[in-house]
């Protein structure tokens, strides 16, 4: 019983990871309807700059957290100016051939600067180790990776919901034409929401190192979980996205503790019997663009 | 009233062979007497043409965009192993159907999968099956030899006459004549009526249904037909190289293809063969640059390509060709542009 539990908060942790590294996703793929298959590089980013800052600068672990997150946006606001917003209009075939050479460009500059092997966050000592909880074992880095992403996903839902921003962009998503017919500066908002879904990528790339692994190879690595994330969550809202990645967080991790011979088919199952079921997603709108 | 006499014969004619393609097959069967040293390259180029040719079927003139092409070419490519590395089939040109049917009736199975939803599901499904078909190589190392792929691979001789030569020879005249037949297979489907109905679909699946197009049976056969021609390309790259790893199922694997067939133009069957060309040119050239971030490359190229914009650069690649003809023959150009994809 204890197992289990243990399992579900490894699980939830792994879940809202994904959440926060893909969620930017969401919004881009989602709602402004573009393939962005490079937004894993942009997690990878904020993963290498948290690394070099607190491995060779000695940066504090969590004053290097908001950098990562700066940064990230930096990059992703300065790609979309420059590139990105001129591909909004064209066809999902240039927009897919296009992101993958940039993820192409991103592994293989990453590759060079910082060498192929994977790295490591030192991590301040009061995160290691874990701590008995009625018998379950948690892990303290687990917790505060739930404690910071559940921050995290409740104020992007009081964003979305409550501010006039969040309001903006639904009216933006929604009908970009009678928006910008409104007042509303179109390509603001959605440069403004590109670049906070790649800082929140970085953020997420930040934390997943100790987790997720963080190597060259993490943008085509998980490109895959990324896009589960976003068909299975659907693009209505950002509760879709976020039930789709604690599903996936707990699949992945029970599949692997529980058949761990069949590892990661447990999630292409998954996968693939929610698409039969649901062809746009557990949560999609039925009138998928 | 006459329609559909006009639409018949206006398909009879952009199905007549042209001087211009006898030309390109001429000058494709003199490369193989020029080059007399560089047969295993051009053998190489001859395999990535006609996986090329698989993903345009479905791309260029179904309008799927698959990110796991590589899955069909990797099962065509274990299963001419497997056959010949237990003899279970001997003999090559067998082995090489056979391995293309299996890849076939992968494509046919999860081509239910492929049709249901819209591209960004598509992307999902389609990579999703490359890296679950990794994964089971993976796990079936005692099968597939794991990440050291299939060892000591003996090929018979072709029809038992042709035996397998150290310098390539047969291999790549073997392909050649696979290559081309299939092309001429993929020609005489895109120029029939099924092949007009495709294009239909690309261009509005919406539309198409309303005018009677099955839409949702004909993807299902035409990415059939794909799994088949990339099976064949894999058990050609197994039985020419004697060798299968998983690699055959990478994503990298994926998106070169991709940009072979961006690099020729989408939508004619020559985009995929010229494609193979320039592209193992370019990885040629960068690759006495910078053997080791060749990734680096292949992604500059792809972000220029889109950028400059795909139909421009056609434009501009086949402006002197055309210049010539032009000059030549005085008569208005017949070297095709290949069709803009629609948004």
């Amino acid at each position: 019983m204890t197992t289990l539990f243990t399992i579900l908060f490894d699980g939830v942790a792994y879940g809202m990871l994904l959440f926060v590294l893909a969620c930017g996703l969401a919004v881009t793929l989602g709602l402004m309807n573009f393939v962005n298959l490079a937004h894993g590089a942009f997690a990878m980013t904020g993963g290498y700059v948290c690394a070099v800052l607190v491995n060779n600068s000695g940066w504090p672990f969590f004053a290097a957290l908001p950098v990562a997150f700066v940064v990230s946006a930096v990059i992703g606001v300065a790609l979309e100016r420059t590139l990105y917003r001129h591909l909004y209009t064209r066809s999902h075939l240039d927009q897919v051939l296009f992101t993958i050479g940039l993820t192409f460009m991103s592994v293989a500059s990453v590759d060079y600067i910082m060498g192929s092997s994977r790295i490591f966050i030192k991590l301040p000592a009061a995160l290691e180790g874990q701590f008995d909880f009625f018998g379950v074992g948690i892990g303290r880095y687990r917790l505060m990776i739930i404690v910071i992403c559940g921050l995290l996903t409740v104020g992007l839902q009081l964003i979305l919901a409550k501010t006039r921003f969040g309001s903006r962009l639904r009216a933006a998503v929604d009908d970009p034409r009678a928006a910008s017919g409104l007042g509303i500066n179109v390509p603001q908002v959605f440069a403004f929401t590109f670049a906070f879904g790649c800082g929140l990528a970085g953020l997420g790339g930040a934390l997943s190192a100790e987790i997720l692994g963080l190597d060259p190879y993490f943008p085509l690595k998980f490109m895959i979980y990324f896009l589960i994330v976003v068909t299975v969550g659907g693009s209505s809202s950002i509760t879709g996205p976020f039930l789709a990645s604690l599903l996936l967080g707990i699949g992945d991790v029970a599949g692997k503790y529980y058949v761990p011979k069949m590892g990661p088919f447990v999630i292409y199952t998954i996968m693939i019997v929610i698409l039969i079921w649901r062809p746009n997603g557990l949560f999609g709108r039925t009138a998928a663009r | 009233m006459s329609a559909l006499p006009e639409i018949s014969s206006h398909a009879m004619a952009r199905s007549r062979w042209r001087g211009g393609e006898i030309a390109f097959w001429v000058l494709v069967l003199a490369c193989a007497f020029l080059f007399p040293s560089r047969y295993l390259i051009m053998t190489d180029i001859l395999r990535l043409a006609l996986f090329a040719l698989s993903l345009d079927l479905i791309l260029g003139y179904a309008g799927i965009v698959s990110l796991g092409h590589a899955a069909f070419f990797g099962v065509g490519a274990y299963c001419a192993g497997l056959l010949a590395l237990h003899g279970i089939i001997t003999e090559p040109v067998i082995a090489l159907v056979a391995a293309g049917l299996v890849a076939m009736v992968l494509g046919f199975l999860t081509s239910f999968l492929v049709i249901r939803g819209v591209d960004l599901t598509r992307l999902m499904v389609t990579l999703g099956i490359a890296l679950l078909l990794e994964a089971l190589g993976e796990r079936f190392s005692n099968i597939t030899g794991g990440t050291d792929g299939l060892q000591g691979i003996e090929m018979a001789p072709i029809l038992g006459l042709f035996a397998f030569d150290m310098f390539g020879k047969t291999g790549f005249f073997y392909s050649l004549i696979v290559l081309f037949l299939l092309f001429l297979l993929a020609r005489r489907v895109v120029n029939s009526p099924f092949g007009l109905s495709l294009r239909a679909i690309k261009n509005n699946p919406l539309r198409a249904s309303a005018i009677g197009v099955p839409v949702n049976r004909r993807l299902i056969a035409i990415y059939t037909l794909a799994a088949f021609y990339a099976g064949i390309a894999g058990a050609l790259f197994t039985q020419t190289t004697a060798l299968a790893s998983l690699d055959v199922f990478a994503f990298e694997k994926s998106a070169d293809l991709m940009l072979v067939l961006v690099l020729g133009g989408t939508g004619y069957l020559y985009g995929g063969l010229i494609g193979a060309v320039v592209f193992k040119m370019l990885q040629e050239f960068f690759s006495t640059i910078t053997p080791q971030y060749w990734l680096f490359w292949i992604g500059l190229v792809l972000v220029v390509i889109v950028l400059v914009g795909r139909d421009r650069m056609h434009r501009w690649a086949l402006w002197l060709p055309n210049l010539v003809i032009r000059k030549i023959a005085g008569r208005k150009a017949v070297v095709a542009v290949p069709e803009s994809d629609a948004p």
